[in-house]
C-alpha cells in the first residue's frame, strides 16, 4: 500500500468539489443519481460539451436533458505520474483520456484502470461514477471488458 | 498581382531581451517592461517621447496597458491588452502592423515581462499566484479529473499524434535534442550542455507520451519590441526589420474543445502571413516557432507548411532544425533550453529581428534574409505567425 499523501484521496473530504455553474446544473443534479444526462439543441437535434446555457452551433437556447448511453470511446489519452495540486485526479499514475461518447461529444474524464499504461486511444469505455462529499457525483471511464 | 497593403509597410526597429543561466533576474515586473523599453527604444534611436503606442500583456493587474502607460507616463493614443497567453507579442505585433499603416500610431512598444521563478523561490506561488476567478469551465469541467496542465494538455495532443500518425517519442526528443545545440551557442541560455535522444526518454515523464526534456523552463525573463512606419524606420538607428505578414487564429481554450488535436489555427495564420507576404514556406531561411513543448514545434511545422501533415516526426529526425540545418529552427536555444517565463512569444519576435540584423554572433544563420516568428498561446489555442523579412526582401 502506498503511503497516505497530500494528493487527494478520492474517497476522503478533502477531494475538490467541482463548482457547479447554473448551465450545469441539471448534469450535477443527475450525478446525484449516478444518471448521465447530456445537453442536446433541440433544433440542431444535437448534444454539446460542455453545457453554457446554449448551443455552441446556433446559440439558440432551447436545450434539453437527455440520458446518455454511457458508452464511449478514448479519443486521447496521457498517464500522470503526479497530480496537478491535491484533491483533483487519482492514485498517481493514473491516465486521463479525451472520451468520445455515443452521442458525439467529447469530455476529458480520469480513466480507472487498473494499469493507467495499458489504456490506449480507440479503447472502449464506460461511464462510472465516483462520490463527492457532497452528494454529487463525479463521472469517470471504465475500460470496457475486451471482446473475447 | 499588386502587394498586399501591410506587406513591408511597417518594421521592427528595435530590440532588448533579458534573461540569464541562473533563471532569475534582479527587479521586478514592472522595473523590468520599463528596462526593456529604455533598452529596445535605445536600440532603435527612440525615446519614450516618440512612443504613441502600447502593448502589453503581463497576466496582472485589470487593465494591463492602462496601469502600464501609466507607470511609464505615456498617454498612448493606440493601446492593446490582448492576451491570448505566449502568442500575445505577435498578436500585438500583427494588430500593430496594421495601426501604424493606417496611421492610428506611429512608434509602438511591445513589452513583456515575468519573475516566476524567483517568485516561486520567494514563495510567491509563481504562477499560480495568479488568482483564479468565478466558475470557469475549464474548473468545473476539466480540472477535477487531474489533467497537469499545461503539460497534461499538450500530452493528449501528442497522444493522437503518435496514434494517427506513428509519431515516435525518439522523433519529439530530436526536437529537443536539435534545440540545445544552439542553446549551447547562446550564452545566456539557461541549459547549454548537449542532450541526446536517450537522454531525452530517460528523463521523467511529466504527462505520457511527454518527458520532462520534451518540456520547456520555467524562468524569468522579459523582452521589448519596437515597430514603427517603414518610412521613418529608415532613419532609425539599426537595419529595418520589416513585417512582412501577419495572421491570427484561436480555435479553443480548453484541450476538450479543440477541433482537431493534431490541426492548430496555424493552419490559417500561416496561410494569412504568408499570403500578405506573398511569400511561402520554401522562402523561409530561419525559423522561431513557440516551442512550450516538443510537440508544439512538430505540429508548428506541419501547419506552417514546412513539411505535410503527419510527417513531423520523420521531417524532425533527420536534423533539419540544428544549426546548420536546412530549416534553422528556434537559435537562441528556445523555451527548451533558453528561457520560458510563461508566456515566451516575444523572445521569438527578438531572435529573429537579431538574426535578420545578422547580430546573432556565434549562433547566426548566414544569410538569413526571411524569417517567420510563430507564437502559441494557451494549450495549442491561440496561433499567432509573423514573416519578417531584411531590407533584401521588401
Ligand atoms: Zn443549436
Amino acid at each position: 500500500m502506498s503511503e497516505r499523501t497530500d494528493r487527494g484521496d478520492p474517497t476522503t473530504a478533502d477531494r475538490m468539489l467541482p463548482p457547479e455553474s447554473p448551465a450545469g446544473a441539471p448534469f450535477w443534479a443527475a450525478s446525484r443519481e449516478r444518471r448521465l444526462l447530456l445537453p442536446w439543441c433541440v433544433p440542431c437535434g444535437a448534444a454539446h460539451w460542455y453545457p453554457r446555457g446554449f448551443c455552441p452551433v446556433c446559440l439558440g437556447d432551447e436545450i434539453e436533458w437527455r440520458p446518455a448511453s454511457g458508452g464511449g470511446r478514448v479519443h486521447a489519452v496521457s498517464v500522470q505520474p503526479k497530480v496537478p495540486f491535491p484533491g483533483v485526479g487519482g492514485e498517481p499514475p493514473y491516465a486521463v483520456a479525451l472520451v468520445d461518447l455515443d452521442e458525439g461529444v467529447r469530455m476529458m474524464l480520469r480513466v480507472v484502470a487498473d494499469d493507467a499504461w495499458s489504456v490506449a486511444v480507440d479503447d472502449a469505455v464506460s461511464i462510472g461514477w465516483e462520490p463527492l462529499s457532497d452528494g454529487r457525483h463525479l463521472p469517470v471511464a471504465l475500460p470496457s471488458d475486451p471482446p473475447a | 498581382m499588386s502587394a498586399h497593403p501591410l506587406r513591408a509597410a511597417t518594421a521592427v526597429v528595435g530590440v532588448a531581451d533579458a534573461a540569464d543561466p541562473s533563471g532569475m533576474l534582479d527587479g521586478t515586473v514592472t522595473e523590468l517592461e520599463a528596462r526593456m523599453i529604455r533598452e529596445a527604444l535605445d536600440d532603435a534611436g527612440l525615446t519614450l517621447a516618440d512612443v504613441d503606442g502600447l502593448a502589453i500583456n503581463n497576466g496582472a493587474g485589470w487593465a494591463a496597458s492602462l496601469e502600464a502607460a501609466e507607470r511609464l507616463g505615456l498617454a498612448p493614443r493606440w493601446t492593446d491588452s490582448t492576451q491570448t497567453g505566449g502568442s500575445s507579442f505577435e498578436i500585438h505585433v500583427q494588430h500593430a502592423a496594421a495601426a501604424i499603416a493606417l496611421g492610428l500610431a506611429e512608434v509602438v512598444v511591445v513589452v513583456y515581462a515575468s519573475t516566476p521563478r524567483s517568485s516561486h523561490k520567494r514563495g510567491g506561488g509563481g504562477f499560480r499566484s495568479r488568482a483564479l476567478g468565478g466558475v470557469t469551465p475549464a474548473l468545473e469541467w476539466d480540472l477535477p479529473h487531474g489533467l497537469r496542465l499545461p503539460m497534461g494538455a499538450y500530452a493528449l495532443a501528442a497522444s493522437r499524434h503518435v496514434h494517427e500518425f506513428g509519431t515516435t517519442p525518439e522523433q519529439l526528443a530530436s526536437i529537443a535534442v536539435q534545440t540545445r545545440e544552439w542553446a549551447a551557442m547562446n550564452p545566456r541560455a539557461r541549459l547549454r550542455d548537449p542532450i541526446t535522444v536517450e537522454d531525452v526518454l530517460a528523463s521523467p515523464v511529466e504527462a505520457s507520451p511527454l518527458h520532462k526534456l520534451d518540456c520547456c523552463l520555467v524562468t524569468d525573463g522579459a523582452g521589448a519590441v519596437v515597430l514603427t512606419s517603414a518610412e521613418r524606420a529608415a532613419d532609425l538607428a539599426k537595419p529595418p526589420v520589416y513585417v512582412l505578414g501577419a495572421g491570427t487564429c484561436h480555435t479553443h481554450a480548453s484541450i476538450t474543445s479543440m477541433p482537431d488535436l493534431t490541426t492548430t489555427g496555424g493552419v490559417v495564420s500561416g496561410r494569412e502571413a504568408f499570403r500578405i507576404a506573398g511569400l511561402g514556406p520554401g522562402d523561409v531561411d530561419v525559423v522561431e516557432l513557440y516551442d512550450s513543448f516538443t510537440i508544439t514545434v512538430l505540429l508548428a511545422l506541419e501547419d506552417l507548411g514546412f513539411c505535410a501533415k503527419g510527417e513531423g516526426g520523420a521531417f524532425v529526425a533527420d536534423g533539419p532544425l540544428r544549426p546548420g540545418g536546412a530549416l534553422p529552427a528556434n537559435t537562441n536555444g528556445g523555451g527548451l533550453a533558453y528561457t520560458h517565463p510563461g508566456q515566451y512569444g516575444i523572445f521569438l519576435l527578438v531572435e529573429a529581428a537579431r538574426q535578420l540584423r545578422g547580430e546573432a554572433g556565434d549562433r547566426q544563420v548566414p544569410g538569413a534574409e526571411v524569417a517567420v516568428a510563430h507564437g502559441s498561446g494557451g494549450v495549442l489555442s491561440a496561433m499567432s505567425t509573423v514573416v519578417l523579412g531584411s531590407e533584401a526582401t521588401r
